[in-house]
């Protein structure tokens, strides 16, 4: 499937249509449902035509990529200079960052066209966007459930048909879980392959930008605009490798794995729907391999104690000193950061700094941390030790399809639990993209994600791109051009 | 009171003079407006990320190896979690597990050696301003790199604390990691101290803090081991604890104390990488390592200058080179003379023997001390064109008329000894009667005769041999 920015490329070098047209559709979209999914939680359509003026002005000249023109959502925790960016938190209230973070600074200089903020789980806790201080953001296959989370924002405003494109942030599945969710395409980069400056951290030594799109080939896309080594980021790294120019579709003697502990504890209909997808793969003259990772489930903890230790450091600048929220009526400093972040920081982001708070502290730092530490080592080890025999792992993203509305609060453990199956991806740094497999008998979409080894994105989104060719993704709503 | 011993141990923070901040490209210098050097890592804007400054690595290892350190291969960043409103991350980014040097010493003139721990680097926090009714925060210093190199508990009494602190100071001075001032804050020291009696196991120990110089450390610390003996003696206990030295009523007083000690949440810093060192960084560091005040101390006492005189000359890293540079050219007491006596006095504050700027070059000044040391000029020109040199600047030839370098020869200064021994019949009379003294009577004679250009013992000798004969 050539994918909605391709498409849309095209017409904008032909002049069958110009950017500012595109992004006025958009626009009108956006105003037209968005009161519906609560997608955007800002939209700024002045600054939206600017750059699709600009765009229109650069492609005129023969010039701008395959990006340029193309309007689209960014997550609410991804700076943008003097853009408010909240991430959905009341504590970060009007908070306009002076600096543009390092993929806005990309799709920028590529004239691409940024609509608005995405809604998003408070922080990027949570997997339903119910947590967002803007109000829950709701799915637009079925508005009774969830779009996932936390970039569930995004994911809903491009199943809507309200953005091309939408830039989210994965820390434990937040971009694939939310694409399984809504029926996208989701992915989650190589941890390092693009910068993290300018995200708003949550996890760091898990958070990793990536698109959410309509389309593997846009994913791709997206991929290769937003991806490379920032020396702002000590994390990031030079080894990620251009992917739209691998997409063949060709998986002839792709070495596929089935990882059985994917598969247990998971919603028979999920199972049978993901399942499914070996027997394509197979006929398209991969090979397939059956592979075990006995610790793939205490992935979940570890991950946890590790997010939730990072965060409640990386949250402990949010005072009131700076920008954000200030409670009123204090007698002392001190009195003011207590109120300041009682009032601020909604349950779930308090759940997590005091489960990381305490995980981090003198007489339990050895016994949750460090072990959390030693199994994530662990899990890595056993992951990188896969990817000698297999090229590429197929799993579920989320062992249910979309949560119904207000489930998750009454039923935190679990939703906790359904993350088993991203997790593991983030606590070994590897890549994996969440494509939809197929539709529950409820008409909610299952995803599958595949799995590969460091900086092998174009692996993963090639064999994707193969089974989209066959079923592709649903873009039956919002603009349609 | 004196049967009690004294324990303590040092952590001394220096502020590093890199060009930039330890996670940002912002300048680390000091005393800019408010908040002009910062950017949204300084501030700990959302998203913002550190990226490791090689400079300050490269300076740790320098200290490191300026005080027999072991450097690590491996290093790694932590961070370190507690709430001011200077700190704007709510956490600093230190070194807990695997800092940058382990185990050195240094030595002190008794020989004894004052092990160090550790030496780790971390960034300094922003400042409070409170001015009416207000406080404000300057982020300008936040974000300066610093190191602080923690001593083991071997220092034994006020005496070898000041003497540990002031070779600390001209070590870091020397090699160049930082100007090591205490009273603005760019050496800052935290003395563990304790008290016990021979024979018995250590005593809890106070922490002091907040003691701006030299001269208040030494204060706080004798009233400090005072008031831990005294209140041993009457029977109390000695808590744990923070003590802070106040400067006005010269005491310590409780700060806070261990049951408010804060729980720093310590764990890696995800931000930044685990550093490797290789050996070809820490040889590039090593390579670049001026002598070390102590080597260049023994030097200078090889050069037949005393004791006291070698201490000074090392005292000031700019003068120490300069110096070096002459004694290695010319004669090494004259010039030490020279510069210790009127150079220095020329310059009334530190500043000004710190930044030692003179309006002649090394080698002007080489030329001036040959000159005397050859006696081409006595004493009293060598002065005059030396006060001529730091005024206007230049070699001494510009100041020196052909009468002042004229030589009077040999014979000239035996013709004048024998008018100078006729001309005063009384003096060589009370001379050869034992009065020593009147031989200055003759010596003045020859020595006004030539300007003073003549050789005075020569002369004497010469005086002697005329008289005598």
């Amino acid at each position: 499937m050539p994918g909605k920015i391709k498409k849309y490329s095209e017409m904008l070098r032909s002049k069958s249509i110009s950017s500012v047209e595109l992004t006025t559709a958009y626009l009108d979209e956006i105003e037209r449902s968005n009161g519906k999914y609560n997608a955007f939680v800002s939209v700024d359509g002045d600054r939206a035509l600017e750059y699709a003026k600009k765009a229109d002005e650069l492609i005129a000249r023969g010039e701008g990529g395959a990006l340029t023109g193309i309007p689209y959502g960014v997550k609410a925790n991804i700076c943008e200079k003097g853009v408010v960016t909240d991430c959905c938190s009341k504590i970060l209230t009007g908070y306009r960052p002076t600096y543009d973070a390092a993929v806005i600074e990309k799709l920028n200089a590529a004239l691409a066209v940024p609509l608005g903020k995405n809604n998003m789980d408070e922080f990027a806790m949570g997997s339903s966007t119910e947590t967002s201080a803007h109000g829950a953001a709701l799915n637009p296959v079925n508005t009774a459930y969830v779009p996932g989370g936390s970039s569930g924002g995004g994911a809903a405003a491009v199943r809507a048909g309200l953005a091309t494109f939408a830039l989210g942030s994965d820390t434990g599945g937040s971009i694939r879980q939310p694409a399984a969710f809504t029926g996208t395409v989701g992915l989650k980069p190589t941890y390092g392959a693009v910068s993290r400056y300018g995200l708003i951290a949550y996890g760091s030594s898990l958070d990793q930008i990536g698109p959410i799109a309509a389309s593997v080939s846009d994913a791709a896309a997206v991929y290769d605009a937003i991806s490379g080594w920032d020396k702002r980021d000590m994390t990031s790294s030079p080894l990620s490798r251009s992917a739209s120019d691998k997409l063949t579709g060709n998986v002839k003697n792709l070495r596929i794995g089935y990882l059985k502990e994917y598969f247990e504890g998971i919603d028979p209909e999920v199972k049978q729907t993901v399942e499914s997808a070996f027997g394509f793969y197979e006929k398209e003259g991969a090979v397939l391999k059956e592979v075990s990772l006995p610790a793939l489930k205490e992935a979940l903890p570890a991950y946890y104690i590790i997010a939730c230790a990072e965060a409640s450091s990386n949250l402990g600048r949010y005072d009131g000193i700076r920008y954000g929220y200030r409670a009123t009526d204090y007698d002392s400093i001190d009195e003011m950061i207590k109120k300041t972040r009682s009032l601020g920081f909604g349950k779930e982001v308090k759940r997590r700094i005091m489960l990381g708070t305490y995980v981090l502290s003198a007489g339990y730092f050895d016994a949750y941390y460090k072990k959390a530490l030693r199994v994530r080592e662990s899990v890595a080890a056993a992951m990188n030790e896969l990817f000698g025999a297999v090229d590429v792992l197929i799993a579920p993203v989320s062992p249910t399809t979309a949560f119904p509305l207000n489930y998750t609060s009454a039923n935190i453990i679990e939703t906790y639990m359904a993350d088993f199956c991203t997790v593991p991806v983030n606590i070994a740094g590897v890549p994996a993209v969440s494509i939809p497999a197929g539709e529950s008998s409820a008409g909610l979409p299952v995803g599958m994600q595949l799995i590969g080894a460091k900086f092998t994105e174009d692996v993963i989104l090639n064999a994707a791109y193969a089974f989209e060719n066959s079923f592709p993704v649903k873009t039956d709503m919002g603009v349609t051009i | 009171m004196s049967e009690y011993l004294f324990v303590a141990g040092l952590e001394t923070h220096v502020e590093l003079q890199t060009k930039s901040k330890i996670f940002c490209s912002c300048s680390a210098s000091f005393g800019a407006e408010p908040n002009t050097h910062c950017c949204p890592v300084c501030t700990g804007e959302p998203g913002s990320l550190p990226v490791l400054n090689r400079e300050v690595l490269a300076y740790a290892i320098k200290a490191g190896l300026a005080t027999n350190c072991t450097i690590s291969r491996l290093t790694r960043m932590d961070r370190k979690n507690y709430v001011y409103p200077d700190l704007p991350k709510a956490y600093q980014i230190s070194q807990f597990e695997a800092p940058i040097c382990v185990g050195g010493y240094i030595e002190l003139d008794s020989g004894k050696r004052i092990r160090i721990n550790h030496i780790h680097m971390e960034e300094d926090a922003g400042k409070l301003v409170h001015e009416g009714g207000y406080t404000y925060v300057d982020y300008n210093r936040g974000g300066v790199p610093l190191i602080e190199i923690v001593s083991e508990p071997d220092i034994a009494s006020v005496e070898e604390a000041a003497e540990y602190v002031e070779k600390l100071r001209l070590i870091m001075r020397h090699i160049g990691v930082s100007d090591c001032k205490m009273q603005e804050g760019s050496m800052r020291c935290d003395v563990n101290i304790s008290v016990h009696r021979a024979g018995e196991p250590l005593g809890t120990r106070a922490e002091i803090k907040n003691m701006n110089s030299p001269s208040f450390m030494e204060k706080a610390l004798r009233y400090e081991y005072k008031r831990q003996c005294e209140a041993l003696d009457n029977g109390e206990k000695i808590v744990q604890e923070t003590r802070r030295y106040n400067e006005g009523s010269q005491t310590t007083e409780s700060m806070r104390n261990k049951e408010d000690a804060q729980d720093y949440r310590y764990f890696p810093e995800p931000d930044i990488l685990t550093v490797y060192v290789s050996d070809e960084f820490i040889k590039a560091v090593a390579d670049s390592m001026p002598k070390l005040p102590d080597e260049l101390r023994r030097e200078f006492l090889s050069y037949g200058i005393s004791e006291v005189e070698a201490k000074r000359l090392v005292e000031y890293k700019r003068i120490a080179d300069f110096y070096a540079y002459a004694a290695s050219l010319t004669d090494a007491k004259i010039a030490a003379n020279i510069i210790l006596g009127d150079i220095f006095r020329s310059m009334q504050t530190e500043e000004e023997k710190e930044r030692f700027e003179l309006k002649f070059t090394p080698d002007d000044f080489v030329a001036l001390v040959k000159l005397r040391a050859e006696n081409k000029i006595n004493a009293g020109i060598q002065k005059r064109v030396l006060q001529e040199m730091l005024l206007k600047g230049g070699s001494p030839s510009k100041y020196l008329s052909a009468e002042d370098t004229a030589s009077v020869s040999g014979e000239d200064v035996e013709k004048l000894c024998r008018e100078a021994v006729a001309a005063n019949e009384r003096a060589v009379r009370d001379y050869l009667s034992g009065k020593e003294q009147a031989l200055k009577a003759i010596l003045g004679y020859v020595m006004k005769a030539t300007r003073g250009k003549a050789n005075a013992a020569e002369v004497e000798q010469k005086i002697k041999e005329l008289i005598c004969r």
